[in-house]
């Protein structure tokens, strides 16, 4: 089947960054036209950095790019772009308060007169929403009102649109649900028909498997390989990034093997940690009731915009829940929380989605985050905080979590992605809680740091905890959930028990809710 | 790097310990070498400037200054802007004119008056910008006027001469050179970086003008928090205008106009942010210093008054300057 290479369209010799450190050491790259290429590494392997300089967002320290034989060395994204080569990030790059079409054309907004052109623009607009299969939202809506999934669609769909040659895609799956996911799939695979190169980062490695043809593996910033993915198993790709042989599976297992342990500990305590009578809360929240006993670990699946986020939001008071019951620890309540403080002092933490916009204050330290939820236990009466016991905690912290930083003082926003939640992580476990609410908790984080967080549930869980985990990755579920309810259209379709679930089962349940019964 | 031993994590804790220390200072020392460069230019170019007089006479004019600005800092870290300080002065000043020169009241009853209207105006300016969700900005820039207005209606638009029963608190203790208002507001300073950098209320506020949505989703109430700090601004415009009107000996409902923008100068080049979430009480003070060092120098070698304003506009403009690369060195070196 593979008759003559294809044309290589964009090579990288000896790239080298430095920041503060070193963070990449003259790394090869080729990508060759027509060929997904996955780029894999552990988080700080510098899989952004090095997609950052091939965009031109940054400047590689040292090493030379050749873009179609001839010297590339873009100076800023403009120049990047010139040569056709487009990246989607991991953080959207949308204006939410501009409409879909405003945003789809931003750097090339027809004008009349020097007037923007409302009636092209919109119907270009369209053109493109067609091309691409979204053509059942409103070129006018304001694209902040928008899923986050969609959003992400919308950012892809700008790039390629425009003249695209090589595409880089940072993550794009993390926020996407399966069917979305397929649809992104489809145009990858018209785009290499059409001879453009794709780099492709991502932490999933089953969708590399199928989508991806060659990858190449950073570790520490220095380039370990090259590979076709067919000669690569899912396990040897990850010995490969963390460079040694993987241990922790079983630490997984562990906790599901221990079956008995496990009964025994919901025998002792059979209470039920959180319990949700009739749930609603705005068109995705709608007559939801669940339970989650004390010591288990309770997952949600859907599809992103199903109404998971809402659901956990309206539990935990950020947003007004319309009617509704909540009992937490022996059928303590009615509640229904008016503000997160409520649900804070009744025994409920959330670790929330976006930890950038909700979860940290980025440019304070990990001490002053790690501390936040729980300040008033270091403060006296006085007012006045006790640092040393402040410093103290987030140490422990720090160790028990393994948290990569130089030091606690260290503000967060030069933290890795996977530390970050990790300092998310700590804040609530050092603000205590009955109940954990974890959306999306290990979404774009490296595979270290996304096992560490799952030791964590299972130490919480062991404590007699209840906890909550949304997840698009069911693969996650699987490894850490004692039951998965799904959600679909606002709706929880179906709950399922780890003796009968099934990735099948729990696809068709989140279908479910959008299948309109007149079609069929 | 992932097997970090103990012994080099201990060691490079210890080091970046001593490196705070020396950070924190520097962060100050910034500012002194500021304000010690601009003393050192006007000594050259004027001989009466490095006098005890020059001194003591910077001293005793900036206790007003420098409340309000404390009060602006906590402002200006929660995210928010007070414009109205100048005007809620005015009404401290009216209210204690019209209280002890035309009611006879004594000073120990007239102050908490002042300090009361004041604190209630910065509350209403608080319970109205959070609760309503409207910009302080624009707020404030209403109580400006209000405030004004009332101050013009408590005096009947005259100035009231009270005399020498609080003209003490302005006017140098003996043999200190110093005056008691003075005395006030470094108690007031002091109080202020604490409050910010050791209290629960201090670490609230810098965490709420950092991200106030991350604040709400970690289960923290922040209105009441928020309107405190307008609250405290208030009652710190009730502060220096007890104080200004003990120096002027003269209650005038016209004083303190524009001061809003003074104290935020003070504050922006103290390094505190018009974003939220960074700022220093200490460093404010310094810009009050700077303010004041410029202002006094500028007379003595006989600028006009134009001239003193495009200069004290340029030294505002190039300090923020400066704290931005400063900033962006800070983070490159990371």
């Amino acid at each position: 089947m593979n008759l003559s290479p294809a044309p290589i369209c964009l090579s990288l010799k000896g790239i080298s960054k430095d920041y503060a450190v070193r963070v990449l050491n003259h790394v090869d790259f080729e990508l060759r036209a027509g060929e997904i290429h996955a780029l894999l590494g552990a988080n700080g392997a510098g899989k952004s950095t090095l997609c950052k300089i091939i965009a031109g967002l940054t400047p590689a320290t040292a090493g030379e790019m050749f873009c179609d034989d001839t010297v590339y060395s873009p100076s800023d994204k403009q120049q990047a772009e010139a040569r056709g080569i487009q990246i989607v990030q991991q953080e959207l790059n949308l204006i939410p308060t501009l409409s879909i079409a405003e945003n789809l054309f931003l750097t090339q907004l027809p004008l009349r007169f020097g007037v923007i052109a409302r009636k092209q623009l919109r119907e270009q607009a369209r053109n493109v929403l067609l091309r691409f299969g979204m053509d059942d939202l409103d070129v006018d809506r304001e694209t902040g009102s928008l899923g986050i999934g969609q959003q992400q669609m919308i950012e892809i769909a700008t790039s390629l649109n425009r003249e695209c040659k090589v595409l880089i895609l940072d993550e794009p799956t993390a926020a996407l649900s399966g069917k979305e996911s397929e649809q992104l799939f489809e145009w990858l695979a018209e785009l290499r028909q059409q001879g453009a190169g794709i780099i492709y980062v991502s932490h999933r490695l089953d969708e590399i498997k199928r989508i991806a043809n060659r990858t190449t593996i950073l570790r520490d910033g220095c380039h370990v390989g090259t590979f076709a993915v067919d000669d690569l198993s899912t396990d040897e790709m990850v010995s490969l990034m963390t460079g040694e042989e993987r241990e922790t599976k079983p630490a997984i297992k562990k906790k599901h093997l221990d079956v008995n342990n496990q009964t025994e500990n919901q025998a002792k305590q059979n209470g039920i940690a959180l319990r949700v009578e009739s749930l609603h809360c705005g068109p995705l929240v709608k007559n939801i009731s669940f339970s989650v006993r004390s010591g288990e670990c309770f997952g949600i699946a859907g599809l992103v915009g199903s109404g998971r986020t809402e659901l956990l939001r309206a539990i935990f008071g950020a947003d007004h829940a319309e009617s509704g019951e909540l009992f937490l620890n022996n059928n303590r309540g009615p509640f229904r929380f008016k503000h997160p403080h409520h649900a804070v002092r009744h025994g409920i933490a959330m670790v929330t989605e976006d930890r950038k916009k909700s979860g940290l204050l980025l440019s304070q330290s990990i001490r002053v985050n790690s501390s936040l939820c729980n300040l008033n236990a270091y403060t006296n009466a006085a007012g006045i905080i006790n640092q040393t016991e402040e410093r103290t905690d987030t140490t422990r912290m720090r160790q028990k979590l393994d948290l990569r930083c130089n030091d606690i003082e260290q503000n967060v926003e030069t933290l890795s992605g996977g530390n970050q939640q990790k300092v998310v992580v700590a804040k609530w476990l050092l603000a205590g809680a009955d109940v954990y609410l974890f959306d999306e908790p290990t979404r774009g984080i490296d595979v270290a740091a996304r096992e560490k967080i799952h030791r964590i549930f299972t130490t919480l869980t062991n404590q007699g905890k209840g906890i909550v985990i949304i997840s698009s990755d069911l693969d996650e579920l699987f490894e850490t959930c004692d039951r998965i309810g799904v959600m679909s259209a606002g709706k929880l379709v179906a709950t399922f028990s780890r003796e009968a679930w099934s990735t099948d089962l729990i696809m068709q349940a989140a279908f479910s809710g959008y299948i309109d019964p007149s079609e069929e | 790097m992932s097997r970090n031993d103990s012994t080099n994590r201990i060691k490079s804790q210890e080091r970046s310990r001593s490196s705070k220390v020396a950070s924190s200072l520097l962060q100050y020392a910034g500012m002194v070498s500021v304000l010690l460069g601009l003393v050192f230019i006007f000594s050259l170019m004027s001989k009466n400037f490095l006098s005890m007089t020059t001194l003591t006479s910077i001293a005793n004019s900036i206790p007003d200054l420098t409340v309000i600005a404390v009060g602006m800092t906590f402002v200006l870290i929660i995210g928010g802007i007070d414009l109205s300080v100048g005007s809620m002065l005015a009404i401290s000043s009216a209210l204690l004119g019209v209280l002890m020169a035309d009611h006879g009241w004594s000073l120990a009853l007239a102050i908490p008056c002042c300090l009361f209207a004041c604190g209630l105006c910065g509350f209403l300016n608080g319970v109205i910008s959070v609760k309503a969700g409207i910009p302080s900005f624009i707020v404030t820039l209403g109580m400006l006027e209000i405030a004004r207005g009332v101050a013009y209606l408590i005096t009947g638009s005259q100035t009231k001469y009270i005399g020498s029963s609080v003209e003490w608190i302005g006017t140098p203790i003996q043999g200190m050179f110093l005056s008691p208002s003075f005395l006030i507001a470094i108690i007031v300073v002091i109080a202020g970086q604490f409050v910010l950098g050791r209290t629960l209320f201090g670490r609230y506020c810098i965490a709420i003008g950092t991200n106030a949505e991350a604040v709400r989703m970690s289960g923290i109430k922040s209105a009441p928090y928020s309107i405190t700090v307008f609250a405290i601004s208030g009652v710190m415009c009730g502060l220096a205008g007890i104080m200004q009107t003990s120096r002027l000996s003269t209650a005038d409902p016209n004083a303190a106009i524009g001061l809003e923008l003074a104290a935020i100068a003070a504050c922006v080049i103290g390094g505190t942010s018009l974003m939220g979430g960074r700022g220093s009480v200490i460093n404010t003070f310094f810009g009050v210093l700077i303010i004041a060092v410029l202002q006094t120098g500028l007379a003595q070698i006989g600028a006009s008054d134009p001239t003193k304003r495009v200069i004290t506009g340029s030294v505002i403009i190039i300090a923020v300057l400066l704290d931005a690369m400063r900033q962006r060195w800070g983070k490159n070196r990371r």
